[in-house]
């Protein structure tokens, strides 16, 4: 057997051109399917690290994920709003240790803005236990203060003391700007890998205050107040449009749902955020599953040319064959040398391609934080990475019997003297 | 024990052939003889020289070589057997490109625990014995390192394919038209050569060939259409 894998390694030297390019198909396709299986994970770990220590997420009723999407996501828009005094009353529950209001509708230059009160800085959690902290700045204390995400700053160049006009609405380009009461850049926040990089955050005061003079949409004609009559006015707002509620117990998280489902005075929904986002990570699975099916069908293209190598090889090394059989080979070594040769090509393809992964993540992890805010850790390979390293080799071996078994048939029918 | 190969009433057929290529009542080689047996192409000498190896079994009929009934043996043993009793040396390409000239004379020697053990016997290992024979077959010793064997003239390859026939002294060398791609000069000089290992060794050799320029130098020459009877078909040169 010794003989056998001398021999395979120096039949492959020796062709080493061709070998080298069934080896790079192999290791393209392994960087490919370990690629998109070490994005799918990152992505799935990102995804749900977008909000934690949030025991409940309440809303107007409607569905759960859109809930999740607008209050979380800041995608699409509440179709309803909570009452200030709900709000109140629920916050106050002897089970609810903190809340958070947040209160969406209006953007600065494509970015949302929310309105929220100091809470959201001191109990908001992402990726597991970890808190916001700012790079610039500080949080917001004036009337007409706001705290960027570091997207927004980056995106937009805007630093400390700088001034924000807010839009009315949510669009690219607003209807309509409150450029009337600008706000002023009070701190900017660390990078989180979550929508927070991508919002403007303001006091509720501060969206009660641009809209003190606006009726049903719009400049209310006649009535203009500006900002600095605004800031002695009462800031109370009206409505809100969701919040996030930490509880005391984690045990009481069911209860205080149902509580709140079942709240006379208005429809309101209660949501568990891992739930939700469960679910609409669920939903996405399709795609994620069409990228993986994409790339096991590349490495199977890989295995077929290395197949297709030592096949269109097996007439030129008929002689080769006799000789060994001459010297004493038997069926089953010439079998093993072919079977050998799929094996060093499989598991040098697997092993460059997991080289190439790494390179490429070392070139590529900087671009794709800050491009979306993903952070893809540079790790030992995972057992998944090793499974599949191994499938793929074991795979190619099954693809070398194709080219062994007929190596043997043809090397039977020549026996020792080949006809030339 | 006198005859090195006995054949008795042996009939060989290919699977899709109609009428035997092989139908030889009697034959026989001694031991220690040189035979030289002539044919053209299409008078068996293919399938003669699978079944001396052990490559092929008659349909009926024995093969006998250095007393074994190959014909009795399974075919893993009869690649042990050929592993271990018979040298070969083809017409053409008879080395492994990928191997250097050392490592293609050795070859033999890693199927073999027995060929491996005399050529460590005469000469204390393996290599040793690959280079004296090497040398012996008149091949300077600065070919041996890290030259391919593609750089070697046709005329050095057969000699080192004679040098893999011969390491470990295996007691039957067999040899198909091995002279046949080399020129007068080193075609004289390689069987001078072969003759000599093969005297010091007390080795029997069979030789096939067309050319029946050779004939003078042997014990012994037979015509495979004499021997064989289905050699009927005419194939011309």
């Amino acid at each position: 057997m010794k003989t056998v894998v001398a021999l395979a390694f120096r039949s492959l030297i020796s062709r080493s051109a061709t070998v080298m390019l069934s080896v790079a198909a192999i290791a393209v396709s392994v960087t490919l399917l370990l690629g998109v299986e070490r994005i799918r994970t990152e992505t799935r770990n990102s995804f749900a690290n977008t909000i934690s220590g949030t025991d409940l997420v309440v809303g107007a009723r409607s569905g759960s994920i859109p809930l999740l999407l607008y209050s979380v996501f800041r995608i699409g828009n509440a179709t309803n709003n909570i009452s200030w005094q709900s709000y109140r009353e629920l916050a106050s529950d002897p089970a609810v240790a903190w809340t958070i209001p947040l209160s969406l509708g209006d953007s600065h230059r494509g970015f949302r803005v929310l309105g929220t009160n100091t809470d959201y800085f001191q109990y908001f959690r992402y990726a597991r236990t970890r808190s916001l902290s700012f790079t610039e700045g500080k949080r917001f204390d004036d009337v007409f203060d706001a705290v960027l995400g570091a997207e927004v700053a980056d995106a937009l160049g805007y630093s400390v003391g700088d001034q924000v006009v807010i839009d009315h609405g949510v669009g690219r380009i607003g209807f309509a700007s409150h450029k009337d009461k600008p706000f002023r850049v009070s701190g900017i926040l660390a990078r989180t890998g979550t929508p927070v990089d991508r919002t403007v955050h303001v006091s509720l005061g501060g969206i009660e205050a641009i809209h003190i003079d606006w009726r049903s949409g719009a400049p209310a004609p006649g009535l203009r107040i500006d900002a600095e009559r605004v800031r002695g006015m009462d800031l109370q707002p009206r409505a809100i449009t969701a919040f996030m509620v930490g509880l005391k117990s984690r045990f009481a998280t069911f209860t205080v749902q149902r509580k709140i489902n079942e709240y006379r005075p208005e429809p309101l929904l209660a949501i568990l955020p891992g739930v939700a986002l469960q679910e609409l990570w669920s939903l996405m699975g399709t795609a994620e599953r069409a990228l993986s099916a994409i790339s096991v069908f590349v490495v199977v293209t890989g295995l077929i040319g290395m197949v297709t190598m030592l096949l269109s090889g097996l007439n030129e090394r008929r002689r080769e064959m006799a000789i060994l059989r001459a010297v004493g080979a038997r069926p089953a070594h010439i079998f093993s040398l072919f079977l050998l040769e799929a094996a060093f090509i499989a598991a040098l393809g697997a092993v460059l391609g997991l080289g190439l992964l790494y390179l490429l993540l070392g070139v590529a992890q900087p671009v794709i934080e800050s491009t979306y805010g993903l952070f893809i850790a540079i790790g030992a390979p995972t057992s998944t990475d090793l499974i599949y390293l191994g499938a793929v080799i074991v795979a190619g071996v099954l693809a070398g019997i194709v080219p062994a078994f007929r190596a043997v048939r043809l090397s039977l029918a020549d026996g020792i003297i080949v006809r030339s | 024990m006198t005859n090195a190969v006995e054949i008795s009433n042996v009939i060989f057929q290919w699977p899709t052939g109609k009428t035997p290529v092989l139908d030889i009542p009697e034959f026989s080689v001694g031991t220690g003889e040189r035979l030289f047996v002539s044919g053209s192409s299409g008078s068996g000498k293919t399938t003669l020289l699978n079944l001396l190896g052990g490559v092929a079994v008659p349909d009926s009929g024995a093969v006998s070589v250095l007393g074994t009934r190959l014909d009795k043996l399974s075919s893993a043993q009869r690649d042990s057997f050929r592993a271990d009793h018979v040298g070969v040396i083809f017409q053409l390409f008879n080395l492994v490109p990928y191997l250097s000239l050392v490592e293609n004379v050795l070859l033999p020697c890693r199927f073999s625990a027995r060929r491996e053990a005399q050529a460590t016997a005469t000469d204390g290992d393996p290599v040793s014995a690959a280079r004296r024979l090497l040398s012996r077959m008149g091949l300077s010793s600065d070919l041996f390192a890290g030259r391919s064997v593609t750089d070697l003239s046709v005329g050095q390859q057969q000699r080192v394919a004679a040098a893999r026939a011969l390491i470990g002294a295996p007691e039957l060398l067999v040899a198909d038209e091995p002279t046949s791609a080399l020129d007068e000069d080193a075609r004289q000089s390689f069987l001078d050569l072969l003759f000599e290992s093969v005297a010091a060794e007390g080795q029997t050799l069979i030789l096939v060939s067309h050319d029946r320029r050779l004939e003078a130098m042997f014990d012994r020459h037979v015509v495979l259409a004499d021997l064989n009877h289905a050699a009927i078909r005419q194939v011309p040169e």
